[in-house]
């Protein structure tokens, strides 16, 4: 039906062709991005990959060379006050504010948004929510790491944003913090979320699709099963039979071990079929991307 | 409500919660207060001979001078070293990323720290007035003038620690504004009337904002008299006014076009380049 396309909700985040050069260096080489409305997005990449450049030219904070971006269906380099406020920017380390008090920053930052938004903004559930209410009155500067990160996507949300930011949201944690991290971010249900990390382990527990940037250039988009399946739709499938050791790299590794069995039968011995895992889909990719932009 | 009201309010309440914060931190009020402090001391120390050519004190003819130093370096170079702070540690970069947020940051800024340089200024002042004979506080015209000369004074000095504090990319190259002011300070007849000095010095001097900062305080605060050591025997109220005055239009006018460019250009990236620089220093 034709009438679908229009009605179909506008993506919220949407680049095509998104260039950034800096001097003689292009960073981001013709990225195409598009996040739904309630998505969680991960944008996966090495060091360098060009993620946080893409994360702050969406934000507004960083004009694009070329290429065409909508976010919240407006172009960021145009976006206004009224734009500004449907987004939650929660950057890599903010140290900033830090002889405020937690309840202090939070309900000071909620003035802003009041002319924008229908709903005031309950400053103590929020606090509450980011479990944080012990320190409410507690100055910036003596909040742990973990705690001033929560503090953070307070900050992040006090504009009940329709796009969230993350970007890199727990460098330098220990797992404990990045578990209650985590905790929080899956919390955010039905918020928009685009985050970027380097960190496979964190894209696949938080994202529902991810998105994996190499060397300026998206190399893969999928959710974390598809990536699998598409890359390495291969098994790796071992076994011995009459005593010596076979390993196989096979697309279809039912129909394969089946197969296997109707020849030999009692023969086969030790048989072992693992699906490649996300991680070696992964660096497969940054592999392949790097050699060929070498 | 319209949301750059809403700013506006919102920047007000900036400005108290950071004075509230300078005002209960010794150390830095200590550090705004001890230089005009010391001066202070070594006038009444050594200030006993007189004027040039007047009966007056020399202690007590200094201390419009250094209620002036002081302004100035409480007004100027506290506005500009906490907006170069905030650069680093990410301020100005959360303010971008709040609807209107950078204007309530700036006023909050200037308000702050124009309470800071009045808070300073009374602590100066109240025991120097108990300490020094021959200031005038009983009258109503000390007074009067007194607020119209601080308030010209501190729109001529803010605006410029305001492009200062958005020029310099780091808190140590503010070292070298710090030197300047000192500079100012000898050529301004802070201490010592300038007509001591010779007489392209004193061109040099009344340039600036300081002299005539200077020049209004001690018109607020001592007795008419004194007024024969100044250049042309006079207050000169007219052309303080017309110079505070001046630099206040070029100043505003020119920090909202600097303090525009320091905001745009900020992002994630630059913060982390700066603290990347700042953590080097510290290796």
């Amino acid at each position: 039906m034709k009438t679908n396309d229009n009605q179909r909700e506008p993506s919220v985040v949407h680049t095509r062709g998104l260039r950034m050069r800096y001097g003689s260096t292009d960073v981001l080489k013709g990225v195409d991005l598009t996040v739904g409305p309630g998505e969680v997005v991960a944008l996966l990449g090495p060091n360098g990959a060009g993620k946080t450049t893409t994360i702050e030219i969406l934000e507004g904070f960083r004009k694009r060379s070329d290429g065409e971006v909508r976010v919240l269906g407006v172009d960021p380099d145009d976006g206004d006050e009224a734009w500004r406020a449907r987004l939650g920017v929660v950057l890599q380390s903010w140290r900033d504010h830090g002889r405020w008090r937690v309840r202090e920053l939070l309900s000071y930052l909620s003035l802003f948004y009041e002319p924008y938004r229908e709903r005031p903004v309950d400053v103590d559930g929020l606090i509450a929510s980011v479990g944080l209410t012990g320190h409410a009155h507690q100055r910036i500067g003596a909040l742990s790491g973990g705690q001033r990160r929560r503090l953070d996507v307070a900050v992040g949300l006090i504009g009940q944003p329709d796009l969230l930011f993350l970007d890199e949201p727990t460098v330098g944690f220990d797992p404990e913090a990045r578990r209650e991290f985590h905790e929080l971010v899956r919390g955010l249900s039905g918020t928009t979320i685009l985050l970027t990390t380097h960190d496979l382990a964190e894209a696949e527990k938080l994202a529902d699709r991810i998105v994996i940037l190499v060397a300026g250039r998206v190399v893969a988009d999928g959710t974390a099963a598809e990536l699998a399946a598409r890359i390495a739709g291969q098994a790796e499938v071992r076994y011995r039979l009459d005593g010596r050791e076979h390993v196989l790299s096979v697309a279809d590794s039912t129909g394969y071990v089946r197969e296997l069995f109707a020849e030999h039968g009692k023969a086969v011995d030790d048989l072992e079929v693992r699906r490649a895992s996300l991680e070696d889909v992964y660096l497969t990719l940054v592999r392949e991307s790097e050699l060929v932009t070498a | 409500m319209n949301a750059r009201v809403v700013a506006v309010r919102a920047g007000v309440r900036r400005g108290r919660i950071e004075f509230g914060q300078t005002m209960t931190n010794a150390g830095e009020l200590m550090g705004w207060l001890w230089l005009p402090v010391v001066a202070l001391v070594v006038m009444y120390a050594f200030g006993d001979g007189t004027v040039p050519g007047v009966d007056f004190p020399l202690g007590a003819q200094a201390v419009p001078g250094i209620l002036a130093m002081s302004a100035v370096f409480s007004g100027l170079m506290g506005l500009a070293m906490t907006l170069t702070m905030d650069r680093e540690d990410g301020t100005l970069l959360r303010a971008k990323a709040t609807p209107n947020g950078v204007l309530a940051y700036v006023i909050g800024k200037v308000l702050g720290k124009a309470a800071m340089t009045v808070a300073v200024l009374v602590l100066i002042l109240v025991p120097a007035m108990l300490l020094f004979d021959g200031l005038r506080p009983g009258r109503v015209s000390t007074w009067v003038t007194l607020a119209w000369v601080l308030v010209l004074g501190l729109l001529a000095v803010l605006p410029l620690g305001a492009i200062v504090g958005a020029v310099f990319g780091n808190t140590q190259s503010l070292g070298f504004v710090t030197l300047l002011v000192m500079g100012l300070v000898v050529v301004s007849g802070v201490f010592y009337p300038i007509t001591a000095l010779p007489g392209w010095v004193q061109w040099v001097g009344q340039a600036f904002p300081l002299y005539w900062l200077g020049l209004g305080l001690r018109s607020a605060l001592l007795p008419d008299a004194v007024a024969a050591a100044e250049i042309g025997g006079s207050w000169r109220q007219w052309e303080t006014v017309l110079a505070l005055g001046a630099w206040a239009v070029v100043g505003v006018a020119l920090a909202s076009v600097v303090l525009r460019r320091m905001a745009r250009r900020e992002s994630g990236s630059s913060v982390a380049a700066r603290r990347e620089q700042v953590a080097q220093r510290f290796d």
